[in-house]
This record gives structure tokens, sequence and C-alpha cells, in this order.
């Protein structure tokens, strides 16, 4: 089990996190990665058939950076606001990692996203769950992996912030 | 000849197929009459790939149009397809997404269907008995072998299911005419797929639109960033438009450019990023396939259901499934070749953040595709110009052309008689 320290931390990255999500602080949502990341998000049906399919995929820190700058300069999209409610971290391991690195924990949480558009009401745009591996680097808590697992069986057309 | 209200409400002159009233996208009775004629009768229409039920007893559920349909491997290793309806009640039955069955069961009042699709049971038939007699049951006159599951004629070519509602169908090969069944076979050549997974999002927008933006090469050139700057759809590639005889489908073929753009090409064009540089620049590591032959993109679509995918080494089949006039949700599977090896599988992987939802060019397209659609809402009346390129249907082989829309349109107007 985690103490309490740790479990602030957790809390504290999630909640950074977040924060850089629904403030389009896409720079920060980049630096909240570990060197080396994961980030993924794809359908629950995918996920549950170990289908290896993605709806985005960012395996370096470099497809980050290219999708930060995607959403502000290339993809061209309707404005709109997003709300990312991130629940509780349900922490399943700590490990000490092989690497001597320091530790590696597992844990996973929900999520809801909520969007809303210019003149529009705001809409649940999706939901699903997180699961994450979380490592220490330079004396902070990172992402090592985040693969984000959507329920909704239909995206409500298009995906451009992270999630 | 009958006067027809709906051709009249729409007012579409002579044989003009280049403006276009608005009304065709958000109208009812245009919606109801096509899936009538476009769906449920006369065409085939996308219902997976092979490799997504490999095994005796294998089903997926899908659509045709509106309506669910099951499509299934029975014990001799045959495709069947039926309507997810109850013979008794009507009723949707089947609620899985896919499986592996030895029967159907509609769980209102227990009846069987095999996987052929016929009837083969239902509870007290021939009623009960009670003080000695029979009372209930079916009349004497009810035939099972006339109460199956209504059934599709099916077409598997390649790897890829087709159905269609109409048992008089053309043949499939009849239906997609030489040359664009060459362009099919290019892809579908009877080497095994492997499905890579699916993506799935509803679009606000007309079912048509959806297949005018694969028919329209000039957007593809500009609206999107990643293929404008990295070449792989531009002004200076080189291209062909081609069409079946009816024109209803269309295949898109272009070779990407790989020379630096030239100014007056891009020169305004503000999705052109001169200087933009990937930090990771894996993600467009293409390499060519030996049987691409000269095009890097082909792009098809086989009206009205489907949209087959090849743009550099990202392979995917877009379903699309109307809902009502003003929506239709857009199933994308995508899939590799079995003998693929392990960087081409990882290659393809990668290259699949270009397209569905949250793609790098194909985000744009939903985008778009909704506002237009709010465009259309507010000015049912008002028409919409398909001219690049001129007036005509023929073939076309440069990105300033909107040929194969009104290919299209020129076709819909035939079937819809409006
Ligand atoms: S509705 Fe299916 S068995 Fe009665
Ligand atoms: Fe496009």
């Amino acid at each position: 089990m985690p103490d309490n320290f740790e479990l602030n931390r957790i809390a504290q990255l999630y909640a950074s996190y977040e924060r850089a999500i629904n403030q389009r602080e896409f720079e920060s949502w980049v630096d909240i990665f570990s060197s080396e990341p994961y980030y993924r998000i794809t359908a629950r049906e995918n996920f549950e058939k170990n289908l290896p399919l993605s709806t985005l995929v960012l395996s370096s820190k470099g497809m980050m950076k290219d999708r930060a700058y995607g959403i502000t300069q290339t993809i061209f999209h309707d404005p709109y606001h997003q709300r990312n409610i991130t629940g509780l971290p349900f922490v399943s391991s700590v490990e000490d990692s092989a690497s001597g690195k320091g530790r590696l924990v597992q844990c996973e949480a929900n999520f809801s996203v909520f969007r809303t558009k210019l003149d529009k009401l705001s809409e649940v745009f999706c939901v699903g769950r997180y699961f994450d591996e979380i490592v220490e680097e330079d004396g902070a808590l990172k992402f090592a992996k985040r693969v984000c697992v959507i329920d909704s069986e239909m995206i409500p057309n298009a995906i451009i912030y992270p999630i | 000849m009958k006067q027809d209200g709906l051709k009249e409400a729409i007012g579409w002159e002579g044989g003009d197929c280049a403006t276009i009233p608005l009304s065709i996208y958000t109208d009812r009775e245009v919606y109801e009459r096509e899936l009538e004629r476009l769906f449920y009768n006369g065409h085939w229409c996308y219902l997976g790939l092979e490799a997504e039920i490999p095994n005796p007893g294998d089903f997926k559920r899908t659509v045709i149009g509106e309506r669910s349909v099951i499509v299934v491997r029975d014990k001799s290793g045959a495709i069947n397809g039926f309507e997810n309806l109850c013979a008794h009640r009507k009723m949707k039955f089947c609620r899985a997404r896919d499986g592996n069955v030895g029967e159907f069961v509609c769980p209102y009042h227990q009846w069987i269907y095999d996987l052929q699709g016929n009837l083969r049971g239902v509870p007290y038939q021939r009623g009960l008995r009670q003080d000695g007699k029979l009372s209930g049951g079916m009349p004497s006159d009810f035939k099972r072998e006339e109460n199956g599951l209504r059934k599709l004629k099916i077409a598997t070519r390649g790897g890829v299911i087709f159905g269609s509602f109409d048992q008089d169908v053309e043949s499939f090969e009849d239906y997609l005419g030489e040359e664009v069944l060459r362009y099919f076979d290019r892809i579908f050549d009877g080497r095994k797929l492997v499905i890579l997974g699916y993506n799935k999002q509803r679009i606000p927008s007309n079912w048509k639109l959806m297949m005018e933006n694969i028919k329209d090469p000039y957007h593809a050139g500009l609206l999107h960033t990643w293929f404008v700057t990295f070449g792989l759809w531009r002004a200076d590639s080189k291209m062909r438009l081609l069409m079946d005889p009816t024109k209803r489908h269309a295949v898109m073929a272009g070779t990407r450019s790989v020379q630096q753009a030239q100014a007056e090409l891009v020169s305004g064009v503000t999705s052109f990023k001169a200087d933009m540089a990937l930090n990771d620049p894996s993600q467009i590591d293409i390499v060519h396939e030996e049987w691409w032959g000269e095009y890097t993109a082909t792009m098809m679509t086989l009206f009205p259901s489907v949209i087959i995918q090849q743009q550099v080494n990202s392979l995917s089949t877009r379903h699309i499934q109307p809902s009502g006039p003003n929506a239709f949700d857009f199933v994308w599977t995508h899939f590799r070749f079995e003998d693929d090896d392990e960087e081409m599988h990882a290659r393809r992987l990668k290259q699949a953040n270009l397209f569905g939802p949250s793609g790098y060019v194909s985000a744009d397209d939903g985008e778009v595709l909704e506002f237009s659609q709010e465009g259309f809402s507010a000015n049912p009346s008002d028409r919409m110009i398909a001219l690049m390129g001129g007036r005509g249907t023929e073939e076309a082989n440069v990105i300033a052309s909107e040929n194969l829309i009104r290919g299209m349109y020129k076709y819909w107007r035939e079937v819809m008689e409006v």
C-alpha cells in the first residue's frame, strides 16, 4: 500500500494533469509525462479484445510535442472548452522498479469529460477509465504511461484535445 | 406519369448535377426514399471482413441502412446474413455485438433459428394438452419454413463481406464494374487480413456528405495540413479520379509528392506549413509496398455504404451507418495483412494517428461535415455549387475538380427519380 504522503503526491499529479488539459496548457501536459512516455486513447472494445488499434497513440516525447503542435496549429476544429473530471486513484501496485530508478506505481481512475461548444449546451463528451503507470523522475512524479479507455461507443465527432 | 410530390418539392432541373439543392441533405422524405432505394434495394452494402468471423458459429451484428443485421459463419464455413428481427413479434433479438453460437434464440418467446436463419423451434407450436385435448398453439397452416429470418444475399471477395436485402441484385463484380473492381482487388487480392481494431464516431451530418468528402480531391490538398505539408495529397500530386460506368462508385488514386512544393501552388494556402518538422518523424515513416504500383493512396467510395482507404501504409474500411437525415455513425475497421513483418505492423498502427476521430487528417473532415450540415439546416431551399472542373461527370486527373461528386449525383438522381 502507498503511504499517505505518496497518495497525496499521486493526487497532485492527477490534479496537474486535469488542470493542464482543461486549461489547454499542452506544453505542461507534455511535461507531466516521463522521458519515455506512452499515451494512448482507445475504445473499450479494442481494449477488451486486445486489439492494438488506438484512436490516438503517442509513444515518444516527440510525438507528444507534435500532438500539442497539431492541436494548436494544424487540425481545423470547432473551438470548445473541455472539462475533465478525474476520480480518485485506485492504486493497484507499488513496486521497486528493476532499473533502480525508483518506484513504479500502477493505478487506475475513472474520468468523465464534458464538452462545451460556443453557443451550445454543455454535454457529456466521453467517459472511461485511465490505466496509469507513474514513476519518479528528478524528484517529481510523472506518468510513464496513461491509457485512456473510453466506454462511450460513439465519439461525438472529433477528439482534438488530450483526455 | 404519376405526379411525384417529392420531385416537385426538390425542384432540381434537367440534367444538372452541379447545383445541389440543400433539402436533399435535410428532408426526411428524401432520406426515407434513400433507405428504400439505395440501402434496401438494388445495392450491395458493406457488412464486414471475414477475419472478424473466422470460425464456425462466429457472428457479428452490424447494420444495412438503419436495419440491424447479423452476419454469421455456419458449420460448413459459409457466411450467411439475415435481419436481426424475430419473425414472431419483430423484436430486434440479438443484443450482443459479436460472439460464437450454435443457434440464435429470441428471448421473448424462445423461437429458435439456425445459422442459416431458418426457424427451427417454436415452443408449444402444437398447443398444450389440457383435459385430454390439445388447445392453443399455432394454426395447422403455420409453416416454420415460411417464417425464418429475412435473409440477405451475401457476396464475399478478397475477405470482404457485402450483403443485400435484394435477392435480385446484380453480382457484386458487376455492381463494382470492371475498373473499380481492379482497384478493389489491388488491396483485397486474397491475402489474409488481420483486424487491428475499431474507431467509431457519430458525425452530425447527412451521410452523403461523407461520400462527397472522399470524392473531393480539392479539399484534401487544402484543408489538411499534414497532406499539404508532407506532400501526401497536394496540388502537384499525380492523380486519377475514376468512376464505374454508373458513376456511383469512385476511386481517387494519387501519388504523393516527394519534391518541394512549388511556391505558386501553396502561396496563400494557410494550411501549408513550410517549416513544420516533426519532432518524431517515425509518424510518417512511409515504406513503399510492392503491391501499390504507382499510386501511394487509393480512396474508394463504394456507394452507398463504405469507403475503403489505402493512404500510404494505413488501411481501413469506413462503414457509413445513416441515422436520420442529419447524422450518421462512422465505423472504422483498421486491418493489416497476415504476412506483414513486425515493422510494417507497427507502422500501420502509427500511421493510424492520421485517421479516425482524432486523426491529424480525418478530425478536420468530421468537423467540416458538421458545419456544412449546420449551414444546410438553416437554408434548406438554398443550393450549393460543385462546379470545379466544369459541369460534366467524366474522369479527371487534377485536384481542382468536383467531377466525382457530380457523377454520384447523376446516378443518385436517376435512382431517386428527383
Ligand atoms: S418476439 Fe421473438 S419469439 Fe416472440
Ligand atoms: Fe479530407
